[in-house]
C-alpha cells in the first residue's frame, strides 16, 4: 500500500528555507518583533487615552472638572474604599445575574427558533420578518413600559436582556444550520437519514462555528441589556445601571466612573468566556477559532 | 415545450451491478439532460463514462443512486449495496478520520463494535493507518479522498458509483489513487460506474469506456478495454494504451461537435 502523499508541503517548505532572505534591518528576529508589534500599539493607545482623560480634567473649568475625576481618584474612591466597592459589587452581581440568566434563555429560545426555521422554509418565512422587526424596535425605550406591565423585578430585567440579545443569536444560528454542503446532505439522503439524524449529525455540528459567533455578539448585548435596561428601570434591585444613574445625580462621579468601568469589564469578560468555551468545543477542528482570541 | 416523458421508471433490486434501459432525464426547467441511455454493468465490470462538461454524466450517477429519479426508462439497481464516492471528499470537518469512516455504519445502524472494526480495516486498506485521530482540516486533498474511499468501503458495497472523485487532485495523487481503486477492484470484483474527464484515467481503470455526447447526453462510443488485470502503472506508457486513448479522444471530439 502506498503511503499518503504528505511529503509535498514539507519538501516545498524545505526548499523555501534555503532561499536567501532579502536584506533588511527589521526582519532579523521575526517572531519577537511580531510580538512587539502586537503589544506596543495598543499600549500606546491606552497611555494616550489616559493622558487625554487627565488632560480633559485639567482643561475643564473647576465646576465642570468634577464630572471628569482623575483616574487615581476613581481607583482610590471607587475601588479601594471597601464600603464603596461593596456597594458597586452588589450592583455588579445583580446585573451579571440578569445577563447570565437572560443569555441562557436566549440560547435555548434562539436555538429552538433557529432549528424550527431551518426545518421548513415556510416557518422561516413566517418568523424571520418579526425577528428583524424586533431587532429594529428600540427595546430600551420600552423598558419603562415593560416595568409597568410586568413589574420591576428580576424577571423583567431578564426579558429585556433576551429581547436585545436573541436576534443576533437566531440570525447566526440559522445561517449555520443552513451552511452544510449539498453533497453532505446527499450523503445522508443516500442512507435514508431521518430529520433528527440530519439535524444531530450534520446541521448542528456544521452550525457550531456560526452559533459561537452569534453567542459572542449575544453575550455582549446581554450585558448591555442588563446594565442599560437597569438604568431605565429606575426601580427594583439596583444593578449597575441604577447605580450609575444614582451616582450621577448625587455628583458621586468617582464611584460612577468605577461602575462604568466595571460594566465594560463585565462585557469583556462575557466575550472572553464565550471564546474560551468555543476553543474548547470546536477549536480542535475549526481552525479559524484557533487564530482569533 | 418539452413535457416530461410519462413512461414508468422502475427500480428493481438485483444484487450486484445495474442496468440502464432506455433511460432519459428531463429536468422540470425543460432541460433534456440524458436521452435514451442503455447499458448494464455486472460484477467484475468497471465502466467509465467520459464526455464534455454538462453532458449529463453525473446525472447518470444521481439517477442510479436515487438522488434524482429518472423521468423515463427502466433502471435496475440494488440500492442496498451501493457505494457512492462523491466529487469532493464530503467529510465532516468536526469528525476525526476514524469517526468519519464510521459515519455510514452509524447511519445504517451497525453495532458499534462491528463498525469500529470495519473502519479500522478500511483505514488500513487505503493507507491512512496512524491518521485515525486527525481531523480532515489537517489532511491533504489526496488523504481526504482516501478517507472518503475508506468510508464507503466499510459497508462492503457490491456496486460502486464514482463521481469524478479525483478530478481536483494533482497528477501524482490521482495516479496513486487510481492504483488503489484498481487494487480494490481486482480484489473485490465489484461493479463500478466511474465518471471522469480524463480519458487516460478511464482507460487505465476500466473494462469498458462509454463516450457521451453533448446535451442531451447519448452514448456515442463504446470501447471495450482489452488489458488484463492486475494492471501495472507502466501500462500508461505502452503504445497500445496511447492508441486506445487516441481513438477515444477522437470520438470525444466528435461529441463536442
Amino acid at each position: 500500500m502506498t503511503p499518503p502523499e504528505e511529503m509535498g508541503p514539507a519538501v516545498i517548505a524545505a526548499s523555501v528555507k534555503n532561499v536567501p532572505q532579502p536584506i533588511s534591518g527589521v526582519a532579523t528576529s521575526g517572531k519577537s518583533s511580531e510580538l512587539v508589534m502586537k503589544i506596543v500599539p495598543p499600549v500606546l493607545v491606552f497611555i494616550l487615552a489616559i493622558l487625554s482623560w487627565i488632560g480633559l480634567h485639567y482643561g475643564l473649568s473647576e465646576e465642570k472638572a468634577i464630572t471628569v475625576p482623575l483616574p487615581w481618584d476613581v481607583i482610590e474612591i471607587g475601588f479601594l474604599d471597601t464600603t464603596n466597592l461593596q456597594f458597586i459589587l452588589d450592583g455588579l452581581w445583580i446585573s451579571a445575574k440578569a445577563a447570565i440568566v437572560g443569555l441562557a434563555v436566549t440560547i435555548v429560545l434562539g436555538l429552538a427558533f433557529a432549528i424550527a426555521m431551518s426545518q421548513a422554509k415556510w416557518v422561516e418565512n413566517a418568523l424571520l420578518p418579526y425577528a428583524v422587526a424586533m431587532q429594529t424596535t428600540p427595546i430600551l425605550a420600552l423598558v419603562p413600559l415593560i416595568g409597568v406591565v410586568i413589574g420591576f423585578d428580576f424577571i423583567s430585567r431578564v426579558i429585556v436582556v433576551v429581547l436585545i440579545s436573541v436576534f443576533p443569536f437566531i440570525n447566526n444560528a440559522l445561517f449555520g444550520l443552513l451552511s452544510a454542503e449539498k453533497s453532505q446532505h446527499d450523503l445522508l439522503t443516500l442512507h435514508d437519514a431521518s430529520r433528527l439524524t440530519r439535524l444531530t449529525k450534520l446541521q448542528l455540528p456544521a452550525a457550531l462555528p456560526a452559533i459561537f459567533t452569534g453567542l459572542r455578539v449575544a453575550a455582549v448585548m446581554a450585558v448591555v441589556g442588563a446594565v442599560v435596561g437597569d438604568f431605565f428601570f429606575t426601580q427594583g434591585d439596583s444593578g449597575l445601571g441604577q447605580l450609575i444613574s444614582l451616582d450621577a445625580s448625587q455628583l458621586q462621579y468617582e464611584r460612577m466612573y468605577a461602575e462604568v468601568i466595571l460594566a465594560m469589564f463585565l462585557g469583556i469578560a462575557a466575550y472572553l468566556a464565550v471564546g474560551f468555551v468555543e476553543r474548547r468545543a470546536i477549536g480542535k477542528w475549526h481552525s479559524a477559532t484557533r487564530a482569533g482570541i | 415545450m418539452t413535457a416530461p416523458t410519462t413512461s414508468r421508471v422502475q427500480v428493481k433490486t438485483a444484487g450486484q451491478g445495474m442496468t440502464f434501459d432506455h433511460i432519459s432525464m428531463h429536468f422540470p426547467d425543460g432541460t433534456h439532460a440524458v436521452d435514451d441511455v442503455s447499458f448494464s454493468i455486472g460484477p467484475g465490470e468497471f465502466v467509465s463514462v467520459v464526455g464534455p462538461s454538462g453532458c449529463g454524466k453525473s446525472t447518470l450517477l444521481k439517477m442510479a443512486s436515487g438522488l434524482l429519479p429518472a423521468t423515463g426508462g427502466e433502471l435496475t439497481v440494488d440500492r442496498g449495496h451501493l457505494g457512492y464516492v462523491f466529487q469532493d471528499a464530503t467529510l465532516m470537518p468536526w469528525r476525526t478520520v476514524q469517526q468519519n469512516v464510521e459515519l455510514l455504519g452509524e447511519l445504517e445502524g451497525i453495532p458499534k463494535k462491528e463498525r469500529k472494526a470495519a473502519a479500522k480495516q478500511a483505514i488500513e486498506l487505503v493507507g491512512l493507518g496512524g491518521f485515525e485521530d486527525k481531523y480532515p482540516g489537517s489532511l491533504s486533498g489526496g488523504m481526504k479522498m482516501r478517507c472518503s474511499l475508506a468510508r464507503v468501503l466499510t459497508l462492503k458495497p457490491g456496486t460502486f458509483l464514482f463521481d469524478e472523485p479525483f478530478g481536483a487532485l494533482d497528477e501524482i495523487s490521482r495516479e496513486r489513487l487510481n492504483d488503489e481503486v484498481l487494487d480494490l477492484f481486482d480484489k473485490q470484483q465489484f461493479a463500478g460506474l466511474f465518471i471522469t474527464h480524463s480519458i487516460q484515467e478511464a482507460v487505465f481503470l476500466s473494462t469498458r469506456v462509454l463516450v457521451m455526447s453533448a446535451r442531451p447526453g447519448r452514448i456515442i462510443g463504446d470501447y471495450p478495454i482489452p488489458f488484463d488485470y492486475p494492471r501495472n502503472p507502466e501500462l500508461r506508457f505502452s503504445p497500445e494504451f496511447a492508441e486506445l486513448c487516441g481513438r477515444i479522444s477522437e470520438s470525444l471530439r466528435e461529441a463536442h461537435a
